[in-house]
């Protein structure tokens, strides 16, 4: 779950960490009024959860009010890094001396926190990474005691920051990874962390994202962040997190039920490996298992779909439980596209006779070729064909 | 990781009804199930195995050398430590959903005490004809059987899949290590290989990728120095970039983590990487086993 950069800054704002004067605007008037208040130059930026919005051209600077009135008039409404843009928010521009990169974040190597801090910030850390190796300073931190009085100022004096500022950019160390601990973000990145001309130290941007596991002891984000919905979702995919399911449409014809997200990117693998195109992704493993008659309805919603592929590999998720979902479903939608089982292990006996019975089909014994049959109907399929035979393999 | 079948087990979360249901399905298998936790309900009996409020009560009567986690998330940091300081050597994080950071916190610990960590989001660990901890379908006699196949897969689902296609071609698997579809794991793709490599049960070794972080290249590294042949799958190659494909390991961003750069490392460490499941035995069979 990703922050916008004026929700990461308040958070950050509250954890003691300068930010920028600045307000969000709706609408060109507002941020004109804002850009009067302020005084002087602005910047005025989109807010979408999306990295390199500079370069994507959804930040822009201003020299008087009635020029940041126009900036937000260009930027609202207009698409950047794939997301619509109904929100900027406009903020005094900082006399910057020096640009810096710092950021917590979770690091599967050390498995542990990482401070990750580099002199050159301010733009593609990415690059800087690949092309300078040197000008990047990680720090592993032991969760357990958080990160040691001092380690911060060493770490500063190896990377060349010399006082005043080195006192200074210290202390907001120590803030961000209190925030990031505090918040259970995955992420808390500060790029650029500017020093001023006047020596202050400030967060020019903010990309703070929680970790999806801990938003049930997080309430209070939850409220910070509302209910935003990603520009490119679907309806299909609104439906889907209205479930509790992640379902992901793609541009296929080849509906997919399966278990697990290894088992489901097989599945997907497959079909294009056969010559055909999946239409979906959507896995019903884990606690899910249980969701099989809604999530089939969502999968057969798909105007696209032209033949169905279920393929349940039983190991926690029990194929029974699954089966019998899916032939309640079918019973009661009653579909127009033949589908293709393939089913094994847990519960594995109960659920090809759930198939046999209800449904008078016969499961494939191979995967491969329950993925060939569902990929050769999708593709002759006219959308009319006997459902009880199509499934009949043997 | 690797387990026996005298190894005993706690089964942390046994009154729950995966618990319960799956404390049968070990127990059956021979797997030594020696008591079971859940707060509150001490005394109790499930399918006359004593429950405790904790390990480290149980560790009084039944000390036991394995814990397993069916807890929830936000329950499953204080569980594991519960196992660690009662003096388990290894645990079976079976929980998903567990924030990252309570993750941390228990693995460093874990580090610090020698206690092994298999997860979490893993499906477990099956021994063929030893003993299963965790939530394979070790019982199912067409998916695992005693052979000389050790098999590495982040997906408890597609390594049941893994395990069917090598049964059917009629070998079978000295182990089956599930190690977890998060981003953060106490055993990774590169601690499994190893400890098949080192396993004299192990001929050879079935390596079960997907998509997502950097582990399959990190494997990669030390494959190119193993005498035991590995055959690979990487799940995920067609999938589109920048949509997380629900494990929160499994996703391709800024053209990192993508199933092209790990292919390209596994073979070059001479590894056999098949397009899917279905060739894994026919690439394991011309070692001759």
């Amino acid at each position: 779950m990703q922050l916008l950069e004026h929700q990461g800054k308040r958070l950050l704002a509250e954890a003691g960490v300068a930010i920028p004067d600045g307000s969000v605007a709706a609408g060109p008037d507002q941020a004109e009024a804002i850009a009067a208040r302020l005084t002087g130059r602005v910047v005025v930026k989109s807010q979408v959860p999306a990295g390199k919005r500079g370069k994507a051209g959804g930040v822009l600077f201003a020299d008087s009010p009635a020029q940041a009135g126009q900036a937000a008039r260009a930027l609202l409404g207009s698409e950047v890094s794939g997301y619509t843009v109904s929100e900027v928010l406009v903020e005094r521009a900082a006399p910057i001396a020096s640009e810096l990169y710092a950021a917590f974040l979770n690091d599967p190597a050390s498995k542990g926190p990482l401070l990750l801090f580099s002199s050159a910030g301010g733009g593609d850390i990415e690059e800087v990474s690949a092309e300078s190796p040197e000008k990047i300073h990680r720090v592993a931190v032991d969760i357990r005691t958080g990160l040691p009085p001092g380690r911060a100022e060493a770490m500063l004096t190896d990377a060349g920051i010399a006082e005043p500022a080195r006192r200074e950019v210290a202390a907001v160390l120590d803030r961000l990874y209190g925030l990031y601990r505090q918040i259970d973000a995955d992420l808390v990145e500060v790029n650029p962390l500017a020093v001023t001309t006047d020596g202050r130290v400030v967060a020019l941007d903010s990309k703070i994202s929680i970790d999806a596991g801990a938003q049930a002891r997080q309430p209070a984000l939850r409220e910070i962040v509302g209910d935003r919905v990603a520009a490119d979702d679907t309806p299909l995919e609104r439906s889907g997190r209205d479930l509790g399911m992640q379902f992901i449409e793609l541009d296929g014809e080849v509906g997919v039920l399966a278990n697990g997200a290894g088992l489901t990117m097989t599945t997907l693998d497959a079909i294009n490996h056969y010559g055909g195109r999946p239409a979906n992704f959507l896995e019903i493993g884990g606690d899910a298992y249980t969701k099989a008659t809604p999530a089939l309805r969502l999968v057969l919603a798909n105007p696209k779909v032209r033949s169905l592929l279920v393929n349940f590999c039983g190991a926690f998720a029990r194929t029974d439980v699954m089966t019998e979902g899916v032939v309640q479903a079918w019973e009661e939608l009653k579909p127009d596209v033949p589908v293709f089982f393939s089913i094994h292990g847990t519960g594995e006996e109960e659920a090809i006779a759930l198939v046999r019975e209800r449904l008078g089909m016969e499961p494939y014994d191979l995967m491969d070729d329950a993925v060939r049959a569902a990929v050769e109907a999708a593709g002759t399929g006219t959308g009319t064909a006997n459902v009880a035979a199509s499934g009949v393999a043997r | 990781m690797m387990i026996s079948s005298t190894d005993t087990v706690v089964v942390q979360g046994i009154t729950g009804r995966q618990g319960s249901f799956w404390t049968r399905r070990m127990a059956e298998y021979g797997t030594r199930i020696v008591a079971g936790t859940s707060p509150g309900r001490g005394g109790q009996t499930v399918d006359g195995i004593p429950v405790y409020d904790s390990v480290a009560e149980a560790a009084r009567e039944h000390p036991a050398d394995v814990s397993v986690l069916f807890v929830p998330p936000l329950a499953a940091r204080d569980a594991a430590l519960d196992a660690i300081r009662a003096g388990v050597r290894k645990i079976v994080f079976l929980t998903e959903h567990v924030p990252a950071q309570d993750v941390m916190e228990v693995l460093a610990e874990a580090r610090d005490g020698g206690v092994q960590v298999l997860g979490p989001n893993t499906a477990g660990i099956v021994v063929p004809g030893q003993a299963t901890v965790g939530i394979m379908p070790a019982f199912a006699g067409n998916v695992f059987r005693p052979g000389r196949v050790g098999v590495v897969s982040r997906s408890g689902s597609l390594g049941t899949l893994v395990a069917l296609n090598i049964v059917g071609a009629g070998l079978g698997q000295s182990a089956f290590l599930g190690i977890g579809g998060d981003p953060i794991l106490g055993t990774t793709t590169l601690d499994a290989v190893r400890t098949l490599d080192a396993h004299p049960g192990t001929d050879s070794v079935v390596l079960v990728g997907e998509i997502g972080g950097a582990m399959e290249e990190e494997a990669a590294a030390y494959i190119s120095g193993m005498r035991k042949p590995v055959v690979a799958f990487i799940a995920g190659r067609s999938a589109p970039p920048g949509r997380r494909m629900g494990h929160a390991g499994a996703i391709v961003s800024g053209g990192r983590g993508d199933g092209e750069s790990k292919v390209r490392a596994l073979t070059e460490a001479g590894a056999t990487v098949v397009d899917l499941p279905s060739q894994i035995a026919a690439a394991l069979s011309p070692s001759g086993r």
